[in-house]
């Protein structure tokens, strides 16, 4: 496995039952297999609505793959571990 | 025996400020509710909104949203620029936001539940930024493309439609045009309070834009399908006015600019704000008429408005020359306007929206339409009928005289070719010719002339260096 920085965003709008699962889901899976190689950056769409307009987001939560570069997006509370590992790049489709 | 209901006289209505379309709609769109505009690609969906957006804001002091979900900035910009919309002039003053919002499927995965508060939050924001009362979303179907979860979208747009009822916010929604439905995705289920369909067809490779209220709750509305104009005037709707025959009439009398003529009406030429048919064969000197009615009116000082269906006008400018009717002075002062036109360019619909327009622009005090049997060319007789009994209903109404000039056949009953229409005019000149020995002799008589004890003789038609001339009849060398 590759030594890659994973710079993380997940925007939530409030602290919502959703956002709290996700944000618990995201965790689990970065220890489990990005140990030491993550940051995690939680953007609460309240605080200021213009901080989603760059990355377009619509849904909450999102989480947004800043790093490494395509920055890659998955939207739901993460509860599709496989799911979710494929779309951050760490499992073949 | 009918149970009475009590009906609230009218709900609350936002003016669109598109003419026309707030004639049809009773005053405008429902206020604080939304609205659904569907067509096709290219009917003019977005125009229409952004329309709606523009005019409250430059007329009504009601600031605007535009939330884009398809075109990009640039791309949208010169859409609208096309429509002499300046946006960023509105969106720098404060009053305007637009907000593109892109949704790319393949860069997304979805995993478990989800909202679309993101997208509230973000609306939330650019409304209270402005004080938005209108809102237009652009179009909304574009989340089907890039959300897989149809269950949690499909709740979250009916979450939306009730979010922004509860803000009192006047929205126009537009959606795609569906095979069977009237939207793809049948945004018509989440919008109950009123739907505007447009449509853009060609025919004969002559393109024809409508416009048909499908459903307004609570007003009345024209239901007709209605012809609708997108140039760089704006967007214009030409609702269809019944044929009222409430005008106001006139009893002013006006010079027709041929004294002749005049001394046949009985001396003091034509009722203003009256209908005038001028038919003949070809050559019998209907378009000279049809210039001395011109000419008088702009020596009086007033403004006419002269539709060329046949020739340009530098051509009618020097033919008229030849009998010593000057135009070209008028038109250089701006009161005359020749508005030129190939019958074929346009549907029937559109050449009277066109000419509404015109109208509306110079506000004339005469209308010719030289020769109104070209319009025939692009339409039927029926329809040619309904259009110039729309038009001489609208001219009426704005106390406008009108002339028409009609080409017949050479040798059929004037009676006959233009029955169709003689029951419009008020009065109606008939013009022939005809070979006398060597010489062709042209001839004008009155058919009829509604209200005015006229002349019932045949007079000889002739031209000369100083206009038209009117000869009695020298009665017998009349074959």
């Amino acid at each position: 496995m590759t030594r890659e920085h994973f710079e993380l965003r997940l925007y939530v709008a409030g602290q919502t039952p959703k956002a709290i699962r996700a944000f618990a889901n995201l965790k689990r899976i970065c220890d489990e297999h990005l140990a030491g190689q993550y940051s995690i950056e939680v953007i609460d769409l309240l605080d200021d609505p213009r901080l989603g307009r760059g990355d377009q987001i619509l849904a909450v939560p999102t989480l947004v793959r800043r790093l490494p570069e395509p920055i890659k997006k998955i939207i739901g509370d993460l509860s599709n571990t496989e799911r979710v590992l494929v779309g951050l790049d760490l499992r073949a489709k | 025996m009918p149970t009475s209901v009590p009906v609230p006289l009218s709900i609350p209505k936002s003016p669109t400020g598109v003419s026309g379309l707030d004639e049809i709609t009773a005053g405008g769109l429902p206020t604080g509710r939304p609205t659904l505009i569907a067509g096709g690609p290219g009917s003019g969906k977005t125009l229409l909104g952004i329309s709606f957006l523009v005019n409250g804001i430059r007329h009504y002091g009601e600031p605007g949203v535009l939330m884009t979900f398809e075109e990009n900035a640039a791309e949208l910009a010169a859409d609208v620029a096309s429509l002499g919309y300046d946006l960023q002039t509105l969106v720098d003053a404060g009053q305007l936001v637009i907000d593109y919002v892109h949704v790319e499927r393949s860069e997304i995965e979805e995993t478990g539940e989800y909202d679309l508060e993101g997208l509230f939050v973000r609306l939330d924001h650019a409304i209270r930024s402005v004080g938005a009362k209108r809102l237009v979303l652009d179009t909304l179907e574009s989340l089907f493309s890039g959300l897989a979860n149809e269950t949690i979208l499909r709740a979250e747009l009916r979450r939306l439609f009730r979010w922004l009822r509860d803000r009192e916010i006047t929205v126009v929604i537009t959606g795609e045009r569906g095979e069977r439905t009237l939207t793809r995705h049948g945004l018509e289920e989440y919008v109950t309070d009123a739907v505007i369909q447009l449509d853009h067809r060609v025919h004969e490779q002559i393109s024809t834009r409508r416009l048909r209220i499908v459903k307004y709750r609570g007003s009345a509305h024209g239901t007709n399908e209605y012809p609708f104009l997108i140039d760089a005037g704006g967007i214009g709707v030409l609702p269809v006015t019944s044929l009222g025959l409430q005008h106001q009439v006139s009893s002013e009398r006006v010079s027709t600019g041929i004294p002749d003529l005049d001394a046949m009406l009985g001396g003091d030429g034509h009722f203003r704000s009256s209908t005038v048919l001028v038919t003949g064969s070809v050559g019998t000197g209907k378009t000279t008429v049809a210039a001395h009615f011109v000419e008088a009116a702009c020596k009086r000082g007033e403004r006419c408005l002269h539709f060329l269906f046949e020739e340009s006008p530098l051509q009618l400018i020097r033919n008229m020359q030849s009998v010593g009717i000057d135009l070209a002075p008028w038109v250089e002062r701006g009161q005359l306007v020749l508005h030129a036109d190939r019958p074929s360019r346009h549907g029937l619909e559109t050449h009277l929206v066109l000419m509404h327009r015109a109208v509306e622009a110079l506000n004339p005090s005469i209308v010719i339409v030289d020769p109104m049997t070209n319009l025939l060319s692009v339409a039927t007789a029926g329809d040619v009928r309904t259009m110039l009994t729309r038009l001489i209903d609208f001219l009426k109404g704005r106390g406008i005289t009108a002339l028409f000039t009609s080409l017949s056949a050479p040798n059929t009953s004037p009676e006959s070719a233009e029955a169709m229409i003689s029951s419009l005019m008020d009065a109606w000149l008939v013009m022939s010719a005809d070979l006398d020995g060597r010489r062709r002799r042209r001839w004008l008589y009155l058919l009829k002339a509604r209200g005015m004890a006229h002349s019932d003789e045949v007079r000889e038609f002739h031209f000369t260096r100083h206009g038209v001339q009117l000869r009695p009849a020298n009665l017998p060398d009349r074959p």
